[in-house]
């Protein structure tokens, strides 16, 4: 509040500064430990120390040497991404629907995609745990992305609706009128206006399969589907007698190294498209 | 705000249709068709992946269905909600979920406006902040949830020495504070976000209106920002509530549930995939169920937060 009607003297720069540093301090502490962690070797992991004395890539070269982590980011990856894919298309779809077009059942479709965006997802885990094992798709890829698409779609859902109730449909109409076919008039003129609201709504939804573990945890049984969260609780040290916490310390690291990414280079849009849903509510 | 669509979506458009059914155009009925055939697999996947699995597991939860042994499974009625309900670990259990929603919602709400308003009028460095504080939102839950770990383990971590050595994660209460800690430090930045949104329906004019008339900064945030941001923050609150009361990554990572700091997820987890308590498992399943819908009638009935997108429909 410190700014209203304030001049922008050099002491409120400091202060904001100073803020800032907390914030940012309190932010990146945990993964900066983490960090400092994974780069301990296994002597001086136990030292306590804040900052490793040496660095060592020990622990990563211990979790590649292994299948069970390699696979375990294999099916991450590609579990994330196909229930990404499918969520965002199947939300894109509905989203444009409630956002363009006029039909009865529309306000049921917003009620039931809240309701599931609120339900206590472990309530689901018991019942699937049983329906998948009776259609055999109990610790597959599909036993994950099916239940992840579902909890995805609500999130889908309302942040494109709310991109598409933001777009000037009228360029539409204009477009057509200056000659284009309906075609063109999507291609040249609407995709690239909607392009940004899928891209960010795809992010999110991404984040949300990447970082699930109750799911993970409860609908897999061996490392055939197993995803990197899950995989991390079943870790031990290379040998019985080993500290596993480097080894798990790499391998949080490795599959934090996207969400980073993510979050450096599309700030704006994550934050847009999280507020996007509330705000208009 | 109205609240009265989330209520009742079908009795919204009801009439609208009736009416049009009279003047019914081609262009409307394809319109209508188009509409239903985009919201198709949407609405198929949601529905079959939950709307089945919940009726099949209150059916689950009549049953005495323990995989352990499969031949004694048969129909008892409520007898495994007389179980449930009759268990001191149940009670503990949403004892503590209670507490730890309550404790994190409430420092995440204080943080989340302080770390909201920071984001919103910071002079310098805004990106900055706002990059950062994405992190822990963004983050695995169980990565950071070993963080904490670690940090907390006696001569493998920092924060250890803090508590002398002891080991916190092992007795009830020190290890539920870290708990608390683990979680706010994971959704304050989410809770900011969600009020950072509603800061900037603030309009600068009238906090500059009520400076004019002597208002102090404090005096302004209750008097002005508070009251616009009523919606903003009751709608953070309901998210974040019912995101606290199913918490369990952190704490399967944190304590496992030992020394009764089960949550009723970690319980049911517990009863469920650990026991292969089917039938149990179940009825804690709906139990949580019932729960959690008892908080959000509350919320939306009681504070009239308005569900986010519930009126969508009505406005078009």
């Amino acid at each position: 509040m410190a700014g209203i009607g304030g001049a922008d003297t050099t002491q409120k720069k400091v202060g904001w500064g100073l803020l800032n540093a907390v914030v940012v301090a309190y932010a990146l502490f945990p993964v900066l430990w983490i960090l400092s962690l994974s780069l301990k070797s296994s002597k001086t992991l136990a030292d306590g120390n804040l900052i490793p004395r040496e660095i060592s890539f020990e622990n990563y070269s211990n979790i590649f040497a292994t299948t069970e982590f390699i696979r375990a980011l294999a099916n991450s990856i590609g579990i994330a991404i196909i229930a990404t894919v499918v969520a965002v298309v199947f939300g894109t779809m509905a989203a444009y629907a409630i956002a363009r077009l006029d039909f009865p059942g529309k306000n049921l479709l917003v009620g039931v995609s809240l309701l599931i965006a609120m339900f206590p997802q472990v309530s689901l885990v018991s019942p699937l745990f049983e329906i998948e094992r009776g259609l055999g798709i109990f610790d597959t890829w599909p036993g994950l992305i099916l239940p992840y698409i579902t909890f995805a779609l609500p999130l889908a859902i309302y942040t494109l609706s709310a991109f598409f109730r933001e777009i000037p449909w009228e360029l539409e109409k204009a477009a057509k009128m200056d000659g284009a076919t309906p075609g063109q008039a999507f291609r040249r003129v609407i995709a690239p206006l909607a392009a940004p609201g899928v891209f960010t709504t795809a992010i999110l939804v991404f984040i949300f399969c990447w970082n699930d573990f109750l799911f993970a945890i409860s609908l897999t049984s061996t490392e055939q589907s197993r995803t990197v969260p899950a995989a991390l609780s079943f870790f031990t040290g290379s040998s019985q007698f080993e500290d596993p916490a480097g080894s798990i310390s790499a391998a949080a690291v490795v599959i934090t190294i996207p969400i980073i990414l993510f979050v450096l280079f599309f700030q704006r849009r994550i934050v847009a498209g999280l507020t996007s849903g509330a705000v208009k509510g | 705000m109205s609240q009265s669509t989330t209520e009742k979506p079908e009795v919204a458009t009801e009439p609208v249709a009736a009416k049009k059914k009279v003047v019914l155009s081609e262009g409307k009925r394809a319109e209508r068709k188009l509409g239903w055939w985009l919201c198709a697999p949407a609405a198929i996947t949601m529905v079959a992946v939950t709307g089945w699995p919940i009726i099949y597991s209150i059916w689950l939860s009549l049953q005495r269905y323990d995989l352990k042994f499969p031949d004694r499974t048969e129909f008892i009625g409520f007898d495994n909600y007389v179980t449930v309900l009759a268990s001191p670990y149940w009670w503990n259990a949403v004892w503590v979920t209670a507490v730890l929603t309550v404790i994190s919602v409430a420092i995440e709400l204080v943080l989340g406006m302080g770390l909201a308003l920071i984001m919103h009028r910071a002079l310098v460095g805004r990106g900055l902040v706002r990059t950062t504080s994405l992190i822990p939102y963004g983050i695995v839950t169980i990565v950071a949830g070993f963080s904490w770990r670690f940090a907390w383990t006696p001569g493998t971590g920092y924060l250890a020495e803090l508590a002398g050595g002891e080991p916190v994660l092992t007795e009830k209460l020190p290890a539920l504070m870290v708990v608390i800690l683990a979680e706010v430090w994971k959704t304050t930045p989410f809770m900011a976000l969600l009020l950072m949104a509603g800061l900037a329906l603030v309009p600068d004019d009238l906090l500059k209106a009520a400076a004019m008339d002597g208002a102090g900064p404090w005096q302004r945030f209750v008097k002005v920002t508070l009251p616009i941001m009523k919606p903003a923050i009751l709608v953070a609150l309901l998210f974040r509530t019912l995101d606290a009361f199913r918490i369990f990554d952190n704490l399967f990572v944190l304590t496992a549930g030992s020394q009764g700091t089960s949550s009723v997820s970690m319980l049911t987890y517990n009863n469920l995939i650990k026991g292969l308590n089917l039938g149990i498992g179940s009825t804690m399943s709906v139990l949580i169920f019932l729960m959690v819908a008892a908080i959000a009638f509350i919320f939306i009935k009681l504070f009239g937060t308005a569900a986010p997108g519930s009126d969508d429909g009505g406005k078009r």
